[in-house]
Protein backbone atom coordinates (compact mmCIF):
# COMPACT_ATOMS: atom_id res chain seq x y z
CA UNK A 1 0.00 0.00 0.00
CA UNK A 2 1.50 3.08 -0.51
CA UNK A 3 0.98 5.49 2.35
CA UNK A 4 1.40 8.95 0.02
CA UNK A 5 -1.84 9.18 -1.99
CA UNK A 6 -4.71 9.48 0.24
CA UNK A 7 -6.44 12.47 1.03
CA UNK A 8 -7.24 14.07 4.47
CA UNK A 9 -10.34 11.65 4.92
CA UNK A 10 -9.03 8.36 3.56
CA UNK A 11 -5.77 8.54 5.71
CA UNK A 12 -8.03 9.78 8.71
CA UNK A 13 -9.98 6.51 8.26
CA UNK A 14 -6.99 4.32 8.00
CA UNK A 15 -5.57 5.95 11.25
CA UNK A 16 -8.90 4.88 12.97
CA UNK A 17 -8.82 1.25 11.41
CA UNK A 18 -5.48 0.96 12.39
CA UNK A 19 -4.28 -0.02 8.56
CA UNK A 20 -1.05 2.23 9.44
CA UNK A 21 -0.26 4.72 12.03
CA UNK A 22 1.01 8.23 12.16
CA UNK A 23 4.58 7.22 12.41
CA UNK A 24 4.03 5.27 9.39
CA UNK A 25 2.45 7.88 7.40
CA UNK A 26 5.47 10.51 8.47
CA UNK A 27 7.81 8.32 7.52
CA UNK A 28 6.88 7.27 4.17
CA UNK A 29 6.37 11.32 3.32
CA UNK A 30 9.81 12.34 4.97
CA UNK A 31 11.39 9.49 2.57
CA UNK A 32 9.47 10.84 -0.47
CA UNK A 33 10.47 14.11 0.14
CA UNK A 34 14.15 13.30 0.72
CA UNK A 35 14.22 11.52 -2.90
CA UNK A 36 12.20 14.27 -4.51
CA UNK A 37 14.00 16.65 -6.76
CA UNK A 38 11.70 19.37 -6.94
CA UNK A 39 12.83 21.62 -5.27
CA UNK A 40 9.64 22.24 -3.22
CA UNK A 41 11.26 22.42 0.64
CA UNK A 42 13.54 25.10 2.20
CA UNK A 43 13.59 23.02 5.37
CA UNK A 44 12.31 19.32 6.29
CA UNK A 45 11.00 18.92 10.03
CA UNK A 46 11.98 15.78 10.89
CA UNK A 47 12.47 15.31 14.58
CA UNK A 48 9.27 17.85 14.80
CA UNK A 49 7.26 15.99 12.58
CA UNK A 50 8.20 12.42 14.34
CA UNK A 51 7.67 13.74 17.87
CA UNK A 52 4.16 15.02 16.77
CA UNK A 53 3.15 11.61 15.00
CA UNK A 54 4.43 10.12 17.98
CA UNK A 55 1.94 12.13 20.15
CA UNK A 56 -0.63 11.65 17.50
CA UNK A 57 -0.82 8.20 17.64
CA UNK A 58 -0.94 7.91 21.53
CA UNK A 59 -4.39 10.00 20.89
CA UNK A 60 -5.26 7.73 17.97
CA UNK A 61 -5.08 4.67 20.76
CA UNK A 62 -7.72 6.48 23.01
CA UNK A 63 -10.21 6.38 20.19
CA UNK A 64 -11.06 10.10 20.74
CA UNK A 65 -9.14 12.40 17.82
CA UNK A 66 -10.35 14.69 15.04
CA UNK A 67 -9.81 15.02 11.46
CA UNK A 68 -6.45 16.36 11.29
CA UNK A 69 -4.79 14.11 13.90
CA UNK A 70 -1.38 12.34 12.52
CA UNK A 71 -1.95 13.73 9.29
CA UNK A 72 1.21 14.86 7.54
CA UNK A 73 1.10 18.18 6.13
CA UNK A 74 3.69 21.21 5.00
CA UNK A 75 3.69 24.69 5.90
CA UNK A 76 4.91 27.51 3.17
CA UNK A 77 7.59 28.84 4.76
CA UNK A 78 6.92 32.47 5.31
CA UNK A 79 4.54 31.01 8.20
CA UNK A 80 6.34 30.47 11.60
CA UNK A 81 6.72 27.55 13.65
CA UNK A 82 8.14 27.81 17.18
CA UNK A 83 11.66 26.73 17.29
CA UNK A 84 12.19 26.05 13.27
CA UNK A 85 13.61 28.16 10.38
CA UNK A 86 11.61 30.58 8.80
CA UNK A 87 13.24 32.27 5.71
CA UNK A 88 10.67 33.48 3.49
CA UNK A 89 12.49 32.16 0.79
CA UNK A 90 15.04 34.88 1.18
CA UNK A 91 18.70 35.57 2.27
CA UNK A 92 18.46 37.93 4.74
CA UNK A 93 16.14 35.35 6.93
CA UNK A 94 19.14 32.34 5.92
CA UNK A 95 19.21 31.66 9.58
CA UNK A 96 16.33 33.12 11.15
CA UNK A 97 14.36 30.61 14.24
CA UNK A 98 10.80 31.82 14.57
CA UNK A 99 10.41 32.78 18.37
CA UNK A 100 6.84 31.34 18.31
CA UNK A 101 3.67 29.63 16.36
CA UNK A 102 1.72 31.69 14.06
CA UNK A 103 -2.27 31.15 15.12
CA UNK A 104 -2.91 28.93 12.48
CA UNK A 105 -0.07 26.66 13.59
CA UNK A 106 -1.13 26.64 17.20
CA UNK A 107 -4.60 25.82 15.86
CA UNK A 108 -3.04 23.29 13.59
CA UNK A 109 -0.71 21.66 16.47
CA UNK A 110 -3.61 21.31 18.62
CA UNK A 111 -5.90 19.65 16.12
CA UNK A 112 -2.65 17.32 16.34
CA UNK A 113 -1.10 17.91 12.80
CA UNK A 114 2.29 16.61 11.88
CA UNK A 115 4.68 19.15 9.65
CA UNK A 116 6.79 17.85 7.99
CA UNK A 117 8.73 20.82 6.39
CA UNK A 118 8.83 24.35 5.23
CA UNK A 119 7.80 25.24 1.47
CA UNK A 120 9.80 26.96 -1.17
CA UNK A 121 7.88 30.69 -2.04
CA UNK A 122 8.90 33.17 -4.02
CA UNK A 123 11.40 35.48 -1.63
CA UNK A 124 9.23 37.15 1.19
CA UNK A 125 5.85 36.10 -1.30
CA UNK A 126 6.88 38.15 -4.27
CA UNK A 127 6.89 37.03 -7.66
CA UNK A 128 4.29 34.93 -10.28
CA UNK A 129 6.31 31.63 -10.74
CA UNK A 130 8.20 30.74 -7.31
CA UNK A 131 11.83 31.50 -9.48
CA UNK A 132 12.55 34.39 -6.82
CA UNK A 133 13.72 31.84 -4.25
CA UNK A 134 16.57 32.93 -2.64
CA UNK A 135 17.26 29.33 -2.62
CA UNK A 136 16.08 28.39 -6.15
CA UNK A 137 12.97 27.95 -7.92
CA UNK A 138 10.63 24.54 -7.50
CA UNK A 139 9.68 22.57 -10.46
CA UNK A 140 6.12 22.00 -11.64
CA UNK A 141 5.38 18.32 -11.15
CA UNK A 142 4.00 17.86 -14.61
CA UNK A 143 6.71 19.33 -16.09
CA UNK A 144 10.22 19.64 -14.64
CA UNK A 145 11.01 22.29 -17.25
CA UNK A 146 8.11 24.69 -16.19
CA UNK A 147 7.17 27.08 -13.10
CA UNK A 148 4.75 25.82 -9.94
CA UNK A 149 3.66 29.19 -10.35
CA UNK A 150 4.05 31.36 -7.43
CA UNK A 151 4.25 32.74 -4.81
CA UNK A 152 3.42 29.39 -2.66
CA UNK A 153 5.51 27.39 -4.93
CA UNK A 154 6.51 24.86 -2.83
CA UNK A 155 3.20 24.34 -1.44
CA UNK A 156 1.14 23.38 -4.44
CA UNK A 157 4.10 21.11 -5.56
CA UNK A 158 4.37 19.19 -2.83
CA UNK A 159 0.71 18.33 -2.72
CA UNK A 160 0.47 17.60 -6.32
CA UNK A 161 3.33 15.36 -6.10
CA UNK A 162 2.42 13.52 -3.00
CA UNK A 163 4.88 14.63 -0.74
CA UNK A 164 2.21 16.02 2.07
CA UNK A 165 -1.28 15.80 2.11
CA UNK A 166 -2.43 19.26 2.94
CA UNK A 167 -0.21 22.66 3.05
CA UNK A 168 -1.19 26.36 3.98
CA UNK A 169 0.03 28.69 2.09
CA UNK A 170 -0.23 32.68 1.49
CA UNK A 171 -2.55 34.73 -0.97
CA UNK A 172 -1.64 38.21 -1.59
CA UNK A 173 -2.35 38.96 -5.41
CA UNK A 174 -3.42 35.60 -6.23
CA UNK A 175 -0.10 33.06 -4.30
CA UNK A 176 -2.85 30.11 -3.39
CA UNK A 177 -5.08 30.44 -6.18
CA UNK A 178 -2.63 31.16 -9.19
CA UNK A 179 0.22 27.89 -8.17
CA UNK A 180 -2.48 25.74 -7.34
CA UNK A 181 -4.12 25.86 -11.04
CA UNK A 182 -0.52 25.55 -12.25
CA UNK A 183 -0.11 22.42 -10.14
CA UNK A 184 -3.70 20.58 -10.16
CA UNK A 185 -4.50 21.01 -6.81
CA UNK A 186 -7.75 23.19 -4.90
CA UNK A 187 -6.73 26.03 -3.49
CA UNK A 188 -8.68 28.65 -0.98
CA UNK A 189 -8.18 31.93 -0.37
CA UNK A 190 -10.47 32.79 2.51
CA UNK A 191 -12.13 36.01 2.73
CA UNK A 192 -9.57 38.72 4.49
CA UNK A 193 -9.85 38.96 7.54
CA UNK A 194 -11.36 35.22 8.05
CA UNK A 195 -8.00 33.54 9.49
CA UNK A 196 -5.27 35.39 11.41
CA UNK A 197 -2.66 36.26 9.84
CA UNK A 198 -0.29 36.48 12.80
CA UNK A 199 3.00 35.12 12.70
CA UNK A 200 2.97 35.23 8.66
CA UNK A 201 5.53 37.43 7.43
CA UNK A 202 4.21 40.32 6.56
CA UNK A 203 4.35 41.37 2.67
CA UNK A 204 1.17 43.39 1.93
CA UNK A 205 -0.92 43.53 5.44
CA UNK A 206 -4.25 44.94 3.47
CA UNK A 207 -3.96 41.77 1.43
CA UNK A 208 -2.23 38.99 3.13
CA UNK A 209 -4.38 35.93 3.96
CA UNK A 210 -3.34 32.67 4.46
CA UNK A 211 -5.24 29.35 3.48
CA UNK A 212 -5.34 25.74 2.64
CA UNK A 213 -4.39 23.84 -0.74
CA UNK A 214 -5.02 20.07 -0.85
CA UNK A 215 -5.92 17.41 -3.16
CA UNK A 216 -9.89 17.48 -2.41
CA UNK A 217 -12.66 20.36 -1.92
CA UNK A 218 -13.30 18.47 0.99
CA UNK A 219 -9.81 18.50 2.65
CA UNK A 220 -9.59 22.01 2.04
CA UNK A 221 -12.85 22.90 3.93
CA UNK A 222 -11.46 20.28 6.70
CA UNK A 223 -8.69 22.54 6.96
CA UNK A 224 -10.35 25.71 6.32
CA UNK A 225 -12.47 25.11 9.29
CA UNK A 226 -9.53 24.54 11.31
CA UNK A 227 -7.91 27.51 11.23
CA UNK A 228 -10.19 30.48 10.73
CA UNK A 229 -11.79 32.38 12.91
CA UNK A 230 -11.24 35.56 15.55
CA UNK A 231 -7.67 35.96 17.14
CA UNK A 232 -7.05 38.09 19.27
CA UNK A 233 -3.12 38.78 18.13
CA UNK A 234 -4.33 39.74 14.38
CA UNK A 235 -7.04 43.15 14.91
CA UNK A 236 -8.20 42.58 11.26
CA UNK A 237 -9.65 39.16 11.79
CA UNK A 238 -12.93 38.26 12.36
CA UNK A 239 -15.35 36.56 14.63
CA UNK A 240 -16.06 34.24 11.40
CA UNK A 241 -17.12 30.35 12.58
CA UNK A 242 -17.44 28.79 8.93
CA UNK A 243 -20.61 26.24 8.92
CA UNK A 244 -20.81 23.70 6.51
CA UNK A 245 -24.55 24.47 4.09
CA UNK A 246 -25.72 21.89 1.61
CA UNK A 247 -25.96 24.17 -0.91
CA UNK A 248 -25.55 22.75 -4.56
CA UNK A 249 -25.20 24.26 -8.00
CA UNK A 250 -29.04 24.20 -8.91
CA UNK A 251 -30.67 27.48 -8.52
CA UNK A 252 -27.67 29.40 -8.77
CA UNK A 253 -26.72 31.89 -10.37
CA UNK A 254 -23.53 32.10 -11.42
CA UNK A 255 -21.65 35.82 -13.43
CA UNK A 256 -19.45 35.27 -15.74
CA UNK A 257 -17.30 38.72 -16.02
CA UNK A 258 -17.00 39.42 -20.03
CA UNK A 259 -13.75 41.56 -18.80
CA UNK A 260 -12.48 38.01 -18.09
CA UNK A 261 -12.42 36.47 -21.13
CA UNK A 262 -11.04 39.09 -23.49
CA UNK A 263 -7.13 40.04 -25.27
CA UNK A 264 -4.44 37.84 -23.42
CA UNK A 265 -6.60 34.56 -22.16
CA UNK A 266 -5.18 32.14 -23.90
CA UNK A 267 -7.38 29.99 -26.32
CA UNK A 268 -6.68 26.77 -24.63
CA UNK A 269 -7.35 27.51 -21.07
CA UNK A 270 -10.52 29.48 -22.54
CA UNK A 271 -11.93 26.39 -23.83
CA UNK A 272 -11.20 24.39 -20.89
CA UNK A 273 -12.81 27.41 -18.22
CA UNK A 274 -15.86 27.70 -20.89
CA UNK A 275 -16.56 23.99 -20.61
CA UNK A 276 -16.91 23.78 -17.05
CA UNK A 277 -19.03 26.78 -16.89
CA UNK A 278 -20.98 24.92 -19.16
CA UNK A 279 -21.37 21.89 -17.05
CA UNK A 280 -22.34 24.23 -13.93
CA UNK A 281 -25.10 25.39 -16.30
CA UNK A 282 -25.99 21.61 -16.94
CA UNK A 283 -26.36 20.62 -13.50
CA UNK A 284 -28.60 23.41 -13.25
CA UNK A 285 -27.14 26.71 -12.50
CA UNK A 286 -28.36 29.71 -14.20
CA UNK A 287 -25.07 31.53 -15.75
CA UNK A 288 -25.72 35.29 -16.22
CA UNK A 289 -22.94 37.83 -17.89
CA UNK A 290 -21.46 40.18 -15.91
CA UNK A 291 -19.52 43.41 -16.29
CA UNK A 292 -16.50 44.20 -13.95
CA UNK A 293 -15.62 47.33 -15.43
CA UNK A 294 -12.70 48.68 -13.32
CA UNK A 295 -10.68 45.30 -13.99
CA UNK A 296 -8.45 47.07 -16.32
CA UNK A 297 -7.53 49.61 -13.85
CA UNK A 298 -6.98 46.49 -10.98
CA UNK A 299 -3.36 45.33 -11.97
CA UNK A 300 -1.73 49.06 -11.94
CA UNK A 301 -3.71 49.87 -8.34
CA UNK A 302 -2.37 46.21 -7.08
CA UNK A 303 1.08 47.69 -8.16
CA UNK A 304 0.90 50.54 -6.34
CA UNK A 305 -0.86 49.25 -2.82
CA UNK A 306 1.04 46.32 -2.56
CA UNK A 307 4.82 48.29 -3.13
CA UNK A 308 3.46 50.79 -0.82
CA UNK A 309 2.92 48.33 2.26
CA UNK A 310 5.95 46.47 1.32
CA UNK A 311 8.13 49.65 1.74
CA UNK A 312 6.77 50.03 5.00
CA UNK A 313 6.88 46.66 5.99
CA UNK A 314 10.33 45.61 5.19
CA UNK A 315 12.23 48.41 6.31
CA UNK A 316 12.21 46.33 9.59
CA UNK A 317 15.30 44.31 8.25
CA UNK A 318 17.15 46.80 9.01
CA UNK A 319 20.41 43.96 10.08
CA UNK A 320 19.58 45.11 14.14
CA UNK A 321 17.03 43.24 15.43
CA UNK A 322 17.40 39.60 13.07
CA UNK A 323 18.60 38.21 10.07
CA UNK A 324 21.67 39.15 8.03
CA UNK A 325 23.66 42.38 9.14
CA UNK A 326 26.44 42.80 6.95
CA UNK A 327 29.46 44.70 9.16
CA UNK A 328 29.30 48.97 8.18
CA UNK A 329 31.52 51.76 9.06
CA UNK A 330 27.83 53.78 10.65
CA UNK A 331 24.74 52.58 11.15
CA UNK A 332 23.71 53.89 7.76
CA UNK A 333 25.88 51.66 5.93
CA UNK A 334 25.09 49.26 7.98
CA UNK A 335 21.27 49.46 6.78
CA UNK A 336 22.20 50.07 3.29
CA UNK A 337 24.28 47.05 3.14
CA UNK A 338 22.21 44.42 4.94
CA UNK A 339 19.60 45.43 2.67
CA UNK A 340 21.49 45.62 -0.45
CA UNK A 341 23.10 42.49 0.39
CA UNK A 342 20.33 40.55 1.53
CA UNK A 343 17.20 40.96 -0.94
CA UNK A 344 16.48 39.73 -3.98
CA UNK A 345 15.99 41.71 -7.41
CA UNK A 346 12.14 41.24 -6.91
CA UNK A 347 12.05 42.49 -3.13
CA UNK A 348 14.08 45.02 -4.31
CA UNK A 349 12.13 46.32 -7.05
CA UNK A 350 9.11 46.20 -5.09
CA UNK A 351 10.75 48.44 -2.27
CA UNK A 352 11.55 51.05 -5.05
CA UNK A 353 8.03 50.93 -6.65
CA UNK A 354 6.63 51.59 -3.10
CA UNK A 355 8.78 54.01 -1.99
CA UNK A 356 8.84 56.01 -4.93
CA UNK A 357 4.91 56.09 -4.87
CA UNK A 358 4.90 57.27 -1.09
CA UNK A 359 7.49 59.83 -1.90
CA UNK A 360 7.15 63.29 -1.47
CA UNK A 361 5.20 64.80 -4.65
CA UNK A 362 3.73 61.57 -5.85
CA UNK A 363 1.75 60.58 -3.21
CA UNK A 364 -1.22 61.69 -4.38
CA UNK A 365 -0.96 60.89 -8.29
CA UNK A 366 -0.32 56.86 -7.21
CA UNK A 367 -1.09 55.61 -3.79
CA UNK A 368 -4.21 58.09 -3.52
CA UNK A 369 -5.49 57.46 -7.19
CA UNK A 370 -4.85 53.58 -6.77
CA UNK A 371 -7.05 53.62 -3.14
CA UNK A 372 -9.98 55.52 -5.35
CA UNK A 373 -9.21 52.74 -7.58
CA UNK A 374 -9.76 50.11 -5.36
CA UNK A 375 -12.81 51.56 -3.97
CA UNK A 376 -13.73 51.34 -7.72
CA UNK A 377 -13.04 47.71 -7.82
CA UNK A 378 -14.66 46.70 -4.51
CA UNK A 379 -18.05 48.61 -5.93
CA UNK A 380 -17.97 46.71 -9.19
CA UNK A 381 -17.98 43.35 -7.15
CA UNK A 382 -20.77 45.19 -4.70
CA UNK A 383 -22.96 45.37 -7.41
CA UNK A 384 -22.32 42.12 -9.31
CA UNK A 385 -22.90 40.01 -5.76
CA UNK A 386 -26.34 41.62 -5.73
CA UNK A 387 -27.06 39.44 -8.94
CA UNK A 388 -25.26 36.59 -8.73
CA UNK A 389 -24.70 33.83 -6.03
CA UNK A 390 -20.89 33.35 -7.06
CA UNK A 391 -18.80 34.33 -10.08
CA UNK A 392 -16.60 31.90 -12.42
CA UNK A 393 -13.64 32.63 -14.38
CA UNK A 394 -10.16 31.63 -15.34
CA UNK A 395 -7.86 31.70 -12.35
CA UNK A 396 -4.63 32.96 -14.62
CA UNK A 397 -4.72 33.77 -18.46
CA UNK A 398 -2.55 30.56 -19.17
CA UNK A 399 -0.95 27.51 -17.56
CA UNK A 400 2.44 26.74 -16.18
CA UNK A 401 4.79 28.62 -18.15
CA UNK A 402 9.02 27.73 -18.84
CA UNK A 403 11.37 28.10 -15.84
CA UNK A 404 13.03 31.53 -16.90
CA UNK A 405 10.62 32.29 -19.86
CA UNK A 406 9.44 35.75 -17.98
CA UNK A 407 11.82 36.60 -15.02
CA UNK A 408 13.87 39.36 -16.38
CA UNK A 409 10.29 40.95 -17.94
CA UNK A 410 8.71 42.44 -14.75
CA UNK A 411 5.25 43.64 -16.25
CA UNK A 412 4.94 40.04 -18.18
CA UNK A 413 5.63 38.41 -14.87
CA UNK A 414 2.84 40.45 -13.16
CA UNK A 415 0.04 39.97 -15.51
CA UNK A 416 0.05 36.01 -14.48
CA UNK A 417 -2.13 37.55 -11.56
CA UNK A 418 -4.02 39.24 -14.01
CA UNK A 419 -7.28 37.63 -12.42
CA UNK A 420 -6.82 36.92 -9.14
CA UNK A 421 -5.75 40.28 -8.60
CA UNK A 422 -8.97 42.07 -8.45
CA UNK A 423 -10.94 39.94 -6.11
CA UNK A 424 -8.08 40.57 -3.51
CA UNK A 425 -8.46 44.66 -3.48
CA UNK A 426 -11.76 43.58 -2.65
CA UNK A 427 -10.85 41.34 -0.06
CA UNK A 428 -13.01 38.41 -1.49
CA UNK A 429 -12.93 34.95 -0.92
CA UNK A 430 -11.52 32.67 -4.06
CA UNK A 431 -11.12 29.00 -4.95
CA UNK A 432 -9.18 27.18 -7.40
CA UNK A 433 -10.54 23.93 -8.78
CA UNK A 434 -8.97 21.81 -11.06
CA UNK A 435 -10.85 22.07 -14.46
CA UNK A 436 -8.91 20.23 -16.68
CA UNK A 437 -5.72 20.48 -19.10
CA UNK A 438 -4.04 21.07 -21.94
CA UNK A 439 -3.01 18.82 -24.78
CA UNK A 440 0.74 19.19 -22.97
CA UNK A 441 -0.89 17.98 -19.62
CA UNK A 442 -0.50 20.81 -17.47
CA UNK A 443 -3.46 21.62 -15.14
CA UNK A 444 -5.87 24.78 -15.71
CA UNK A 445 -7.81 25.64 -12.51
CA UNK A 446 -11.16 27.37 -12.54
CA UNK A 447 -11.54 30.16 -10.29
CA UNK A 448 -15.00 30.30 -7.80
CA UNK A 449 -15.55 34.03 -6.50
CA UNK A 450 -17.74 34.05 -3.78
CA UNK A 451 -19.23 37.81 -1.85
CA UNK A 452 -17.56 38.26 1.39
CA UNK A 453 -17.81 35.43 4.53
CA UNK A 454 -19.26 33.11 1.85
CA UNK A 455 -16.49 30.49 1.38
CA UNK A 456 -19.48 27.75 2.12
CA UNK A 457 -21.16 28.64 -1.04
CA UNK A 458 -17.83 28.49 -3.04
CA UNK A 459 -17.10 25.04 -1.07
CA UNK A 460 -20.20 23.37 -1.50
CA UNK A 461 -20.49 24.42 -5.12
CA UNK A 462 -17.06 22.99 -5.99
CA UNK A 463 -17.92 20.21 -4.37
CA UNK A 464 -20.36 19.60 -6.64
CA UNK A 465 -18.50 20.58 -9.48
CA UNK A 466 -15.35 18.38 -8.61
CA UNK A 467 -16.28 15.07 -9.45
CA UNK A 468 -17.98 15.85 -13.37
CA UNK A 469 -14.85 18.21 -14.51
CA UNK B 1 12.99 57.04 -18.49
CA UNK B 2 13.41 57.95 -14.79
CA UNK B 3 16.85 59.09 -14.26
CA UNK B 4 20.07 57.55 -12.63
CA UNK B 5 20.04 60.00 -10.04
CA UNK B 6 16.50 59.65 -8.91
CA UNK B 7 17.02 56.23 -8.42
CA UNK B 8 19.76 56.88 -6.17
CA UNK B 9 17.47 58.80 -4.07
CA UNK B 10 14.73 56.68 -4.36
CA UNK B 11 17.07 54.04 -3.05
CA UNK B 12 18.48 55.99 0.11
CA UNK B 13 15.36 57.02 1.06
CA UNK B 14 14.58 53.08 1.15
CA UNK B 15 18.21 52.67 2.73
CA UNK B 16 18.62 50.38 0.01
CA UNK B 17 22.28 50.02 -1.38
CA UNK B 18 22.28 49.70 -5.40
CA UNK B 19 25.03 48.41 -7.96
CA UNK B 20 25.63 50.59 -10.66
CA UNK B 21 24.39 47.43 -12.51
CA UNK B 22 21.48 47.01 -10.38
CA UNK B 23 21.06 51.07 -10.77
CA UNK B 24 20.91 50.34 -14.57
CA UNK B 25 18.08 47.94 -14.59
CA UNK B 26 16.12 49.88 -12.04
CA UNK B 27 16.47 52.46 -14.28
CA UNK B 28 14.36 50.33 -17.31
CA UNK B 29 12.45 48.40 -14.94
CA UNK B 30 10.93 51.21 -12.97
CA UNK B 31 10.22 53.92 -16.31
CA UNK B 32 8.27 50.58 -17.61
CA UNK B 33 6.43 50.20 -14.69
CA UNK B 34 5.56 53.98 -13.86
CA UNK B 35 4.49 54.37 -17.26
CA UNK B 36 2.14 51.44 -17.04
CA UNK B 37 0.58 53.13 -13.75
CA UNK B 38 -0.46 56.03 -16.07
CA UNK B 39 -3.71 53.87 -17.27
CA UNK B 40 -5.32 54.94 -13.77
CA UNK B 41 -5.39 58.87 -14.91
CA UNK B 42 -8.42 56.98 -17.18
CA UNK B 43 -10.28 56.01 -14.35
CA UNK B 44 -13.11 57.92 -12.86
CA UNK B 45 -13.27 58.87 -9.62
CA UNK B 46 -15.73 57.15 -7.43
CA UNK B 47 -18.88 58.01 -6.31
CA UNK B 48 -19.27 57.25 -2.52
CA UNK B 49 -16.60 54.62 -0.40
CA UNK B 50 -18.11 51.24 -0.23
CA UNK B 51 -18.72 50.08 3.25
CA UNK B 52 -15.57 47.68 4.31
CA UNK B 53 -17.00 43.86 5.46
CA UNK B 54 -16.03 42.47 8.75
CA UNK B 55 -15.07 44.21 11.70
CA UNK B 56 -11.92 46.23 10.86
CA UNK B 57 -12.85 49.32 13.38
CA UNK B 58 -13.26 47.12 16.52
CA UNK B 59 -11.42 48.29 19.66
CA UNK B 60 -9.81 46.48 22.24
CA UNK B 61 -9.48 47.53 26.12
CA UNK B 62 -6.11 49.45 26.72
CA UNK B 63 -4.79 47.04 29.06
CA UNK B 64 -1.09 45.01 28.82
CA UNK B 65 -1.60 41.82 28.57
CA UNK B 66 1.42 39.81 28.05
CA UNK B 67 0.26 36.32 25.78
CA UNK B 68 4.22 35.11 25.21
CA UNK B 69 7.25 35.31 27.20
CA UNK B 70 9.83 35.46 24.80
CA UNK B 71 11.70 38.65 25.89
CA UNK B 72 14.99 36.20 25.45
CA UNK B 73 14.23 34.51 22.16
CA UNK B 74 13.37 37.69 20.63
CA UNK B 75 17.13 39.39 22.07
CA UNK B 76 18.54 36.16 21.25
CA UNK B 77 17.90 36.51 17.16
CA UNK B 78 19.35 39.90 17.58
CA UNK B 79 22.91 39.94 14.91
CA UNK B 80 24.55 41.86 18.00
CA UNK B 81 24.10 42.19 21.78
CA UNK B 82 25.03 42.01 25.02
CA UNK B 83 22.98 41.05 28.46
CA UNK B 84 19.64 41.49 27.76
CA UNK B 85 20.38 44.37 25.21
CA UNK B 86 20.50 44.79 21.25
CA UNK B 87 23.53 46.51 20.35
CA UNK B 88 23.96 49.11 17.60
CA UNK B 89 26.48 51.53 16.30
CA UNK B 90 26.70 54.62 17.69
CA UNK B 91 24.80 57.17 15.86
CA UNK B 92 26.66 60.26 17.78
Amino acid sequence: MDLTEFTIKQAHEGLKKKEFSSIDLAKAYLEKIKKSDLNAFISVTEDLALTQAEEADKKILTGEFGMLCGIPCVIKDAIMVEGQRCTAASKILENYIAPYDATVIKKLKEAGAVILGKTNLDEFAMGASGETSAFGATKNPYDKTRVTGGTSSGSAAAVAANEAIYTLGSDTGGSIRQPASFCGVVGLCPTYGAVSRYGLIAHASSLDQIGPMAKTVEDVETVFQAISGKDKMDATSVEYKFEETKVGLKGFKIGVPKEYFAKGLEPEVEKIIRSAIKKAKNAGAKIVEISLPSTEFALACYYIIGPSEISANLARFDGIKYGLSVPGKDLLDVYLKSKGQGFGAEVKRRIMIGTYCLSSGYYDAYYKKAQEVRQLVRHDFAKAFEKVDLIFCPVSPFPAFKLGEKLDDPLTMYLADIYTIPSKLAGLPGLSLPAGKTKDGLPVGLQIIGNHFQENKILGCAEELEPIL
Amino acid sequence: MISKEEVEHIAKLARLELSDKETEKMQKDLSEILDYFDLLKKAPKPEKAVEIEGDLRATRKDEITSSHDIADELIGAAPDKKDDYIKVKSIL
